[in-house]
């Protein structure tokens, strides 16, 4: 299965120095949940990592920690290759795009904040609505469109800084099952070309394989990682995928563990 | 098997609706107040006739417009005055009410001291106030201003402090992961995120600066340099000129329904993109 790797896809250096790595991260919230108890995670460039698991076992939580959205209660986290502003682009569950902005403006967003102005980042804005197809929609308003093409904003959003790592928490999880085919397959396409790394939460086991590299699943109360698939199938991957021997038997390995976790 | 019988089934054709029904709901829109408002008229018109009740008491609406025509080089300037308090004292309201629920949304120390005053200002009946700030404030021009801004603000301090807190949580995640200054913070996200509030404020205000500008003249009465359409009720109201009352008065309530139409063609044009309340559906 190891054998033929398109040669479009980078190989992911998992071994090697990671992007980022979780070190005993624990996350204790204020009401006195544990989220996550001691959580070891690395993250090499150019992988497609799934955090799979139950809700509240806190791969959201283990994603906005990555974002610095929030702080460890205990244990670190480390960049070995630096970190800087704009390496993180981060899709939310919801398309959370800014309803009294045009296309063009949600998407310029995080380039605004970097202080650059319109007209330098004409090209750049453009460029990322090209990539998720939505090219032409640069005037319309988030709420004439649907649901999955505010999704490709969203996303073109979060790539528009050009960044090292892109964090996806639950995308799709609120889309029709054709629209998410078909943009699990426009994002793979992306991340073939771009080599930037995902984190990508989800609940569906289906989706985490077809899409990742590797598949971590996780656990509830307290949050934590069980187990660590590596989905050795090459890329790129298309809808064949979906009915192949090779992808029902990962799919099947995951949802065995995934239903260990949940102490079935 | 269905699937294909669906498939070369035609579709029966789709009738778009009658654009008639839409036609006669925008009349009615306009027919039917208008319609009572003249039946209301002409009965009191008849109820005037057939008693006789007396010009003093109360008059027919054929000589309250005439009265309105006639006295019209007094209501006119009277009319300025009063709609200048009323500009002045919304003016004053949407700086004050704005930035001070902006200082409330960067401090939450200031919000908690400041806002149970405001909410005092707020209760209190301005008509029980208005003669201590007329004693207080010797402008009394400032003192009526004062009066009708205290009416006006607190729409706009309580709505544009709910919307400056409405933001979407996500869309705070994100400028914070793209750190965000406070003031990108606040002009890109917290401020477009409250003007459906404040324009709803605003919509209110509107009618409340124009209530406070009257209340406040009446209270200063003849004793102020008053020359403001309450005044000239007042002053009406002495003399017996019953028919220059109700003129003064339709004047008020002219000057209140443009006021609320305008403020509402301002929300309907600043929203009409993206907000659900301005977003035109189809029946």
């Amino acid at each position: 299965m190891s054998a033929a790797r398109s040669s479009a896809v980078p190989a992911p250096d998992q071994g090697g120095t990671p992007l980022v790595a979780l070190r005993g991260v624990a996350k204790l919230f204020a009401n006195g949940t544990q989220a996550l108890a001691d959580l070891d995670l690395a993250i090499g460039r150019h992988e497609f990592v799934s955090l799979l698991g139950p809700s509240g076992c806190g791969k959201s939580t283990a994603l906005r920690l990555i974002a610095g959205l929030t702080r460890v209660s205990r244990g670190r986290i480390e960049w070995p290759q630096g970190e800087g502003l704009g390496d993180i682009g981060f899709v939310f569950q919801e398309p959370t795009l800014m309803p009294w902005a045009s296309v063009f403006d949600n998407v310029r967003l995080p380039l605004r904040l970097q202080g650059k102005s319109r007209a330098a980042v004409a090209g750049e804005v453009e460029a990322a609505l090209a990539m998720v197809g939505l090219s032409g929609f640069a005037g319309a308003y988030p709420r004439e469109l649907s649901g999955g093409m505010k999704m490709r904003v969203s996303i073109a959003r979060a790539l528009v800084t050009r960044p090292k790592l892109l964090l996806m928490d639950e995308p799709f999880a609120a889309l029709d099952e054709i629209t998410r085919f078909k943009l699990n397959n426009d994002l793979l396409q992306l991340w073939q070309q771009q080599r930037w790394t995902v984190v990508f939460v989800t609940h569906s086991v289906y989706e985490s394989v077809y899409l990742s590299t590797r598949v971590v699943v996780m656990a509830a109360r307290p949050g934590r990682v069980v187990a660590e698939i590596p989905v050795d199938a090459p890329y790129p991957r298309e809808e064949a995928f979906r009915t192949s021997v090779t992808y029902n038997g990962f799919c099947r390995d995951a949802s065995a563990l995934l239903h260990r976790a949940m102490g079935e | 098997m269905s699937a294909v019988l669906e498939a070369d089934r035609k579709p029966p054709d789709l009738v778009p609706p009658p654009d008639r029904e839409v036609e006669l709901e925008r009349w009615i829109r306009w027919l039917a107040p208008l319609t009572l408002a003249i039946l209301a008229i002409g009965a009191w018109d008849l109820v005037v006739r057939m008693n006789e009740i007396p010009p003093y008491i109360l008059p027919g609406p054929a000589l309250v417009l005439q009265s309105l025509i006639k006295d019209w080089p007094t209501l006119w300037p009277s009319l300025l005055v009063t709609l200048r308090i009323t500009a002045m004292a919304l003016a004053a309201a949407i700086f004050g009410g704005v930035g001070l629920a902006v200082l409330f949304s960067l401090s939450r120390w200031i919000e908690l001291s400041l806002f149970p005053f405001a909410v005092i200002l707020q209760v209190t009946p301005i008509v029980a106030v208005a003669p201590l700030i007329l004693i207080y404030v010797d402008n009394t021009n400032l003192a009526l201003l004062t009066c009708a801004w205290i009416v006006a603000f607190f729409p706009i301090l309580s709505n544009t402090t709910l919307g400056l807190n409405s933001a979407d949580h996500n869309l705070r995640d994100l400028f914070q992961l793209y750190r965000a200054s406070r003031w990108q913070q606040l002009t890109l996200l917290r401020m477009p995120a409250a003007m459906p509030y404040f324009l709803g404020g605003l919509r209110i205000a509107g009618g409340l600066s124009l209530i406070g500008a009257i209340v406040a003249e009446f209270a200063a009465g003849t004793a102020g340099t008053g020359s403001g359409l309450a005044y000239r009720i007042l002053e009406a109201g002495y003399r017996l000129n019953i028919p220059r009352m109700f003129a003064a008065l339709i004047l008020i309530s002219l000057t209140g329904i443009v006021i609320f139409l305008a403020f509402t063609l301002l929300q309907h044009l600043v929203l009409r993109r993206w907000h659900e309340s301005a977003v035109k559906r189809e029946p």
